[in-house]
């Protein structure tokens, strides 16, 4: 049975993270728990867990990002973008929310992800836009029909994000990937990486949007 | 044979860089008389830089230390948003009518700038030149991307010249301990390889994986990404723990499949698993706060219907693209 103890990590993490403690610090409970599990003395676990965090320091490197995208939110990037976003108004939920999806996968896909998100765009300008459109196709809303649509304008962002982003080269996940194989001596570019994402984003635009046009058909039959 | 002479720019040049950034944002930290987290962000940022600019010459204990400060100073919630000086909403709303979609230009300067350099690289004698660490050139043709971005910005948006930094820290303290979770998930991943864990999980797989059925593989691969992720509510976590379990020696070193199409539609496939956990509040639960939502999984069950279908694309992408 004790075969099976450096598994206890896994058991933490699941714990931990359902609990909603800090990740940080469940992942290094996980960490030391699993490498004392694991026949390593305490010094080792640090030693190994300091190592392996210095071998990956390139993942930081992204963050470089950060003072070119704080200038140009202080110049307004954000309102920008939300102008920008207002100007599909006049649309049918479905049609509008399929805009949003190609305008979250299109700007995530350059590197622009923080300008948008539940906070910032979609409670303030999308889902509001979203809940006008239907009321003109739909006539006054009830409240489970409010509800499917904002839950459905937050789902888009959602799947516009995670199927956009990883086009981008310089984010966390290309990274993560990256590292993870190089530490098994697979050595990969983050351009590859986020050319293969590319497939993916076109799927996820296809069956969102296909989603989204029945959920207008589903709307307008509704108002009958 | 002789090992090839070091590139010109090494990672250690660009640690440095960044560890000058993270430096740059602790001592603005600890001249900010605002923040009540200030000393907290001051230390923590601090310890980034010290892991970039001196990773390479403290030992992998005194590492192991840094990694220890960060965590406790993130986890007993020592760090926490700043409020650099920065522009009011009004003054923003009539910079962006002003300036119109423009503004989008240096950020998109950033990619053509990674893109011609890659394409250089590639199809030009420039890349046999040895100037950078092999397979890390798309990190030095976005720092390049970057610095040709902020100039632009510098001569067109005459910010004051403390600016870039600033806001630089205002995002980070926004973004936060979360900023440096990627690279402790693949550390952990690293240390569950050491203890065994991935072993553990590659023996389970084998022992109910029928042998040669290079499908069921590439499923249980998605599926293991996908499961990890919803127990876990991270796809970060997942990917390190699956890789070396199935990915690398099954997919990768017994079928032969191509590294990169199963690391990144592999990730993907874990995304399919962000968009059904609860755990991953900032994507499934924020938003139903935001938007006062009865139903506390409505944007998980908003969400099912495409999840599901992308999770088998994913894995057909797999299937079918990397084999």
């Amino acid at each position: 049975m004790s075969h099976y103890l450096p598994l206890i990590g896994v058991l933490l993490l699941v714990l931990g993270f359902a609990l909603r403690l800090n990740p940080m610090l469940v992942a290094t409970a996980a960490v030391l728990a699993s490498g004392l599990a694991g026949g390593m003395g305490l010094t080792q676990v640090i030693s190994e867990f300091g190592k392996a965090f210095n071998d990956n320091r390139i993942i930081a490197v992204v963050w470089i990002i950060l003072p070119v995208i704080g200038l140009l939110e202080r110049y307004g990037l954000q309102e920008r973008a939300k102008g920008l976003i207002a100007s599909f108004k006049n649309a049918a939920v479905g049609k509008l929310l399929i805009l949003y999806l190609l305008y979250r996968q299109f700007t995530a896909a350059i590197g622009l992800h923080v300008t948008a998100g539940h906070a910032q765009t979609v409670s303030p300008i999308v889902a509001p836009m979203a809940l006008v459109a239907a009321e003109k196709q739909h006539g006054a809303l009830d409240d489970a029909t409010a509800e499917r649509v904002k839950a459905m304008t937050a789902a888009t962002d959602n799947v516009g994000l995670f199927f956009g982003e990883d086009i981008f080269f310089a984010i966390g996940s290309i990274v993560v990937i990256q590292q993870a194989l190089a530490t098994r001596n697979i050595e990969l570019s983050p351009v590859e990486l986020a050319l293969w994402a590319i497939p993916t984003a076109i799927a996820a635009f296809i069956i969102h949007s296909t989603r989204l046009v029945l959920f207008d058909r589903a709307l307008r039959r509704a108002a009958k | 044979m002789t090992p090839p002479p070091p590139a010109l720019l090494t990672l250690e040049h660009l640690y440095w860089l960044v560890g000058a950034m993270f430096a740059a944002f602790a001592l603005l930290s600890l001249f900010d008389r605002k923040s009540k987290k200030a000393l907290g962000n001051a230390a923590f940022w601090g310890l980034m830089a010290a892991s970039l600019i001196g990773g390479s010459y403290f030992s992998n204990f005194g590492n192991g230390l840094i990694v220890l400060g960060l965590v406790g100073l993130a986890g007993f919630g020592f760090t926490g948003r700043s409020q650099p000086k920065t522009t009011s909403p009004a003054e923003r709303k009539a910079f962006a009518d002003l300036r119109g979609n423009w503004l989008f230009m240096p950020a998109v300067l950033i990619v053509l700038v990674v893109l011609a350099g890659t394409l250089a690289f590639h199809f030009t004698p420039f890349g046999q030149a040895n100037l950078f660490a092999p397979r890390r050139e798309t990190y030095f043709f976005l720092v390049a991307g970057v610095f040709a971005a902020l100039l632009v910005a510098q001569l067109w948006l005459k910010p004051p010249v403390v600016a870039p930094l600033q806001e630089g820290r205002r995002l980070i303290d926004a973004i936060g301990w979360a900023a440096v979770l990627p690279q402790l998930l693949v550390a952990m991943g690293t240390v569950f390889d050491k203890a065994g864990v991935s072993g553990l999980i590659r023996e389970g797989t084998l022992a109910v994986l029928p042998p040669g059925n290079l499908f069921l593989a590439v499923a249980v691969f998605g599926l293991g990404m996908a499961m990890f992720t919803i127990i876990t509510g991270n796809a970060f976590a997942a990917f390190p723990v699956m890789a070396s379990a199935i990915a690398v020696p099954l997919l990768i070193e017994t079928y032969g499949g191509n590294a990169a199409a199963i690391g990144a539609i592999g990730m993907l496939a874990g995304f399919c698993g962000t968009l059904m956990t609860p755990l991953a509040a900032n994507f499934n639960i924020v938003p139903v706060r935001l938007l006062e939502l009865q139903d506390p999984n409505a944007v998980i069950k908003a969400q099912l219907a495409t999840a599901i279908p992308m999770f088998v694309v994913n894995v057909a992408l797999i299937y079918f693209l990397a084999f």
